[in-house]
């Protein structure tokens, strides 16, 4: 195992991100706070509740979850995908390094990443809304599951890529409306019958169920299969990684 | 510079002897498209030499070098460096080799110092500020260690490439058209350096599609065209090739015979037997000509005008790549 090149890729990434701080932190942080003045305040004001919860503080996990779920997905995506734009994979193909290792270094830079954007969005729902947290050592964990799957899926995009618009497409056309419609404004028990059967569908419901549930201690849908969602979520991104591994599949020939 | 020993040091089962660095056997290059760019390319390359890959462009070359590094990977053959094999034992075998590619590729928003210390981590090797601030330093490059690459002009870019390639003190060095729209000034510093780098103890490859240059820094010159491997030659006896010279010697009146105390020299007459031509060798000690020509005032031929011409190893080259179409 070469450590020192995942350690490497790591920090080189890493750079990136302070490099470019306000886009990286402060722009996720601005648009969380309109959310908040959106939903919280102006829709807020007319929903009292749901289910025991001011609806301020219900948003809060669903808003972390949106917010870390795209920037996981993008970031994972860009990290591998810049250098094979510009060509500097060759470097990572031409060093002594396999592909877990690669992988371990952009997937880890993704999720550190999107994991301290997750805790940033936490701190700034402090300022607009009392929050408690029932459950913070799974609370925790499943920000920490969720970042690593779904860095892991934006590496894969990263991989398969063949331009910036194929990049955008799976963030902009299936996980921006996943999440939304994934009960992040809203309790699912809120719907009629028929969209509810519809949303269970949904895996992102059950990660946001779950997130919610380390908060509150109430949710859609068990706890149980929240963590067996996020796990299935993890294991399939990584089935699929270590097949794009078996073939060297888009690395090269 | 790169530590010759550490390969040793790391491998200490390695034979400590070896002479083939790089062994290619056979290797063949089928693309998913069908463009076989390399048909069996058999190829030995020595320690601590220079050699020059020399082909037209979409010769092969750069598809040579990819196999080697681990670029792609060869439909058939073999290739070994430091004894290694390049797929089963990619990690010993990549720990000796530096590349550094024909484009410049490099993160335009990263700085020179940040980019070359990454590319040593990437080998797997701790930081070496020391080591890394003498190749900056050696490549001119240290005072602006601190700047981003869109900075840099075109050859200050290349020239943190070689940084980035020797970072992790490679045995092999590859250099893949280290002098592509360099201008003349640049180029010969580029030559400098692969000689200096050369008497550190690193063996180098590159490819060129300029003659020039595999002239004047070559010890071998292998080439290459349509995927195959004309031949690898030593510079010298390639040279030897190149150094012969042509003289016409145009007559006054036609001949039809040559006269026998001649036919040592080997003259053949020109297609009109207007003219005699004699081919010699500018690098044997003696060229013949005074002799030829005390002869041949003997012999009572008048002579009208002489002229000389010189196979270049250009159209050597052509000659060869015409032969191999």
């Amino acid at each position: 195992m070469n450590l020192q090149a995942v350690k490497a890729i790591y920090i080189f990434e890493m750079s990136r991100t302070f490099r470019t701080l306000l886009q990286s932190i402060v722009s996720p942080v601005i648009s969380t706070s309109l959310y908040f003045v959106v939903f919280g305040a102006a829709i807020g004001s007319r929903i009292q509740e749901v289910e025991g919860v001011s609806y301020g503080s219900f948003i809060v996990p669903g808003l972390i979850m949106l917010t870390v779920l795209t920037q996981s997905v993008s970031n994972g995506a860009f990290g591998i995908y810049f250098p094979k734009f510009i060509g500097t994979i060759y470097e990572l193909n031409t060093a002594p390094i396999s592909f877990l290792e690669i992988v371990l270094g952009y997937v880890g830079a993704a999720a550190t990443k999107s994991f301290v954007i997750g805790l940033i969005i936490l701190g700034t729902a402090t300022f607009f809304v009392d929050l408690q947290i029932e459950h913070p050592v799974w609370m925790l964990m499943f920000l920490i599951l969720t970042c690593i799957s779904f860095s892991l899926l934006g590496f894969i995009i990263g991989i398969l890529a063949e331009n910036f618009e194929q990049l955008q497409l799976v963030p902009l056309l299936v996980i921006t409306p996943l999440v939304f419609l994934g009960g992040s404004f809203y309790s699912v028990s809120m719907l009629p019958p028929f969209w509810q059967t519809i949303t269970f569908f949904n895996p992102v419901v059950y990660l946001i169920s779950g997130f919610r549930w380390s908060f509150f201690g109430l949710a859609d849908v068990g706890v149980g299969y929240s963590l067996l969602a996020i796990f299935l979520f993890l294991f399939a991104c990584l089935a699929v990684t270590g097949w794009i591994f078996s073939t060297g599949y888009k690395i090269k020939e | 510079m790169p530590n010759r020993l550490l390969t040793e040091y790391l491998y200490p089962n390695r034979h400590p002897k070896m002479r083939e660095i790089v062994s290619i056997k056979d290797v063949t290059k089928v693309y998913k498209g069908g463009h076989q760019a390399l048909t069996d390319v058999s190829l030995d390359i020595h320690e601590g030499e220079i050699f020059a890959l020399l082909g037209p462009n979409g010769a092969g070359k750069t598809t040579l070098i990819s196999a080697i590094c681990g670029l792609i990977s060869p439909s058939k053959g073999s290739v070994l460096v430091g004894g290694f094999d390049v797929v089963n034992d990619y990690r010993k075998s990549r720990s000796l080799i530096g590349l550094v590619p024909q484009e410049i590729t490099l993160e335009p928003f990263e700085k020179v110092y940040n980019t070359v210390s990454f590319s040593r981590g990437l080998f797997g090797l701790g930081s070496n500020p020391e080591l890394i601030e003498r190749i900056l330093t050696q490549l001119s490059l240290w005072d602006k260690k601190s700047a981003k690459i869109m900075e840099l002009s075109g050859g200050m870019k290349r020239r943190v490439l070689i940084a980035k390639a020797l970072s992790h003190e490679p045995q092999v060095l590859f250099l893949d058209e280290p002098t592509a729209g360099v201008d003349v000034e640049l180029r010969k510093d580029m030559w400098q350096l692969v000689r200096e780098l050369r008497e550190n103890g690193v063996t180098i490859i590159l490819t060129t599609h300029y003659i020039e240059e595999a002239e004047a820094i070559a010890d071998r010159i292998g080439i290459i065209n349509g995927g195959k491997l004309i031949l690898a030659e030593n510079k010298e006896s390639l040279m030897g090739r190149l150094g012969r010279k042509q003289m016409r010697i145009e007559l006054k009146s036609k001949i039809t015979k040559i006269p026998d105390h001649l036919t040592k020299y080997g003259l053949t007459p020109s297609n009109e037997h207007s003219a005699l031509i004699y081919t010699y060798d500018t690098t044997g000690e003696r060229t013949g000509i005074t002799s030829l020509l005390n002869d041949l005032n003997k012999s009572g031929i008048q002579i009208a005008d002489i002229q000389t011409s010189q196979s270049s190893l250009e159209e050597i080259f052509v000659d060869l790549v015409e032969a191999g179409k």
